[in-house]
């Protein structure tokens, strides 16, 4: 199974996860900063801030676009909560 | 459509001679006229004074108030805000006392929530001309709110104008005070903020003026407490926005309208938005450890880890038992604390009830992004830690190091295993965790 590096730099946590995962999987697991309210990509809680790897993340739908703009996101910001890890990346809560 | 009479107890409308318990009138009965709070500006808001609780969360002794405002420029009328849809009538009529439906340029909606929001449907088929403006974050939650599909609306942010002729409306975004899609209004040439719910408070008194209306202190800080205080980051970002506008006049959504010394009160939210013990820790990380403890086993983890984050440079710690104190002064000190840590035993399959009710009295602070980790022993189940850290991730805090459970009464090896989670805990706080990499495929 193809393998991806995710780094949590708020923490200092790296972890090894099959392509695939949410990042809402894991950042619970390991404590990170990142924070969840309704968990499917409607509150803009789980705002993130992709410092590397921005395009080995899913495609962001028009409904995580929609809430991205609204709750004025920076630029590289992703929902954690949605986007599905396709390969490394290092992010910490936006 | 319900309608509620506002006039119905109010202690300040007229009385009837036989009624020797109700004080006599001391303002000019408010009758179904709009009040001016300058020649372009009137309140047209209505009173609700029996109501008792608002929200579920908040007691309103004396009820409270919907400010709504009406803003008029050379070349037309604003609506700011409306009132619960019980109270529409009073509200056209204060409304129709000072316009026409077809002057109504605009409407604000500083805040959609039902109390501010209930009239607006049939405002709109009243003026059907008028634009209505939200804030970027109101988007969603309206049709969500209004059931409606047909409202066109405008969105605004911060520095977005709109112009009456001779009077100007900015738009100031102030987020999460108390919901996300709150905003205030400034009316540029007057110097006049409608600020929704912020600065407003439960308090009805139809003499509506800070300057004449009783003693609302206490309404003002409850409100504060309960409203506001959750979203004190956000408090603080609002007032960088408010601090400095030359203020004429606070006109909230509830409670007296703030006219006479009006900056006395953001300087009292900057006050009751500021850290009471920053000065105190300095550049220390504060860790609070709460535990109960039946028979004294959970108690000895506690010391055990007392001790352990004590060592640490940079954590001040304290300990409290909570059988010893009560919930509100332990919330305060979580408010400000960056660790806490909670103690509890497991007793018939659950953590104990000091422990729920501190951690279901959390609500009124931010939590968010707090480190926090569990502790106890038990005899044979063991289920308080699990359940606890979860109850602590869903108050979104952060719980990075593993719980840890101890049967029974504690041995000296693991009494050494509460010296290693106290350390792991306090390496956490300071930032000394060595970086790590962990496997999960
Ligand atoms: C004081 C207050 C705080 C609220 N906080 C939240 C919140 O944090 N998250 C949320 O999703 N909704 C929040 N809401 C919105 C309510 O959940 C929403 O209005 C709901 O429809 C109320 O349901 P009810 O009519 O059964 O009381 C809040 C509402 C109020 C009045
Ligand atoms: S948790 Fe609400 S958008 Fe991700
Ligand atoms: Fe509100
Ligand atoms: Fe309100």
């Amino acid at each position: 199974m193809a393998k991806a590096k995710v780094t949590f730099l708020d923490i200092g946590v790296t972890v090894m996860v099959p392509v695939g995962t949410r990042v809402i999987e894991l950042s619970e697991k390991v404590g990170a900063g990142l924070i969840y309210g309704c968990r499917e990509g409607d509150c803009g809680t789980c705002m993130m801030k992709v410092e590397e790897g921005w395009n080995n993340l899913s495609e962001p739908s028009v409904v995580e676009e929609k809430v991205l703009r609204e709750n004025m996101a920076g630029k590289h910001c992703r929902l954690a909560c949605q986007a599905q890890i396709l390969g490394d990346i290092v992010v910490r809560p936006a | 459509m319900h309608t509620v009479r506002e006039s119905s107890l109010c202690h300040f409308r007229a009385v009837t001679v036989n009624d020797a318990a109700l004080q006599p009138v001391t303002a000019p009965g408010l009758q179904d006229k709009a009040v001016a709070l300058s020649d372009r500006v009137h309140w047209i808001g209505a009173l609700d004074p029996t109501l008792r609780s608002f929200d579920i969360i908040l007691k309103t002794a004396n009820g409270t108030s919907y400010n709504a405002y009406v803003v008029r420029g050379s070349e037309g009328v604003a609506v700011i805000d409306t009132v619960k849809e019980g109270f529409s009538d009073v509200f056209f009529q204060r409304l129709e006392s000072v316009t026409d439906y077809s002057e109504i340029k605009y409407i604000v909606l500083n805040h959609l929530e039902p109390d501010h929001s209930g009239a607006l449907p049939e405002l709109m088929r009243r003026a059907p001309q008028a634009r209505l403006f939200i804030s970027q974050r109101a988007q969603t939650m309206l049709k969500a709110l209004l059931k409606h599909d047909a409202f066109e609306f405008t969105p605004v942010m911060t520095g977005d104008s709109i112009s009456l002729g001779d009077r100007t409306l900015s738009f100031l975004h102030t987020p999460y005070l108390h919901w996300p899609d709150t905003q205030c209004t400034w009316l540029v040439e007057e110097r006049v903020l409608f600020s929704g719910d912020v600065f407003g408070c439960h308090y009805c008194d139809a003499r509506l003026f800070n300057d004449s209306v009783g003693d609302f202190r206490f309404s003002f800080e409850y409100y504060y407490a309960h409203i506001m205080r959750p979203f004190r980051e956000f408090v603080v970002q609002a007032l960088e926005l408010i601090e400095p506008l030359d203020l004429h006049c606070i006109a909230p959504a509830h409670g007296p309208i703030l006219r006479d010394r009006p900056k006395q009160y953001p300087a009292h939210y900057r006050r009751l938005s500021s850290p009471m013990l920053h000065s105190e820790t300095g550049h220390e990380k504060t860790l609070l450890i709460f535990y109960i403890s039946a028979y004294g086993s959970t108690a000895r983890m506690a010391e055990a880890v007392y001790a352990a984050v004590s060592e640490v440079e940079g954590v001040r710690a304290s300990m409290y038992d909570l059988e010893g104190g009560e919930v509100a002064p332990f919330v305060d000190l979580i408010e400000e604390a960056d660790a806490i840590l909670i103690g509890t035993p497991t007793i018939n399959g659950d953590a104990v009830k000091p422990v729920w009710d501190l951690l279901s009295s959390l609500a009124v602070i931010p939590t968010r992004g707090k480190l926090a980790a569990v502790f106890g022993s038990y005899g044979w189940s063991g289920e308080a830690v699990r359940m606890v850290e979860e109850r602590l991730r869903g108050l979104k805090m952060r719980v990075p190091v593993e719980g840890l459970r101890i049967k029974l009464i504690p041995t000296s090896e693991e009494l050494a295993a509460c010296d290693k989670f106290g350390h792991a805990i306090a390496r956490e706080l300071t930032g000394m965790q060595e970086d790590r990499i962990v496997e999960m495929a």
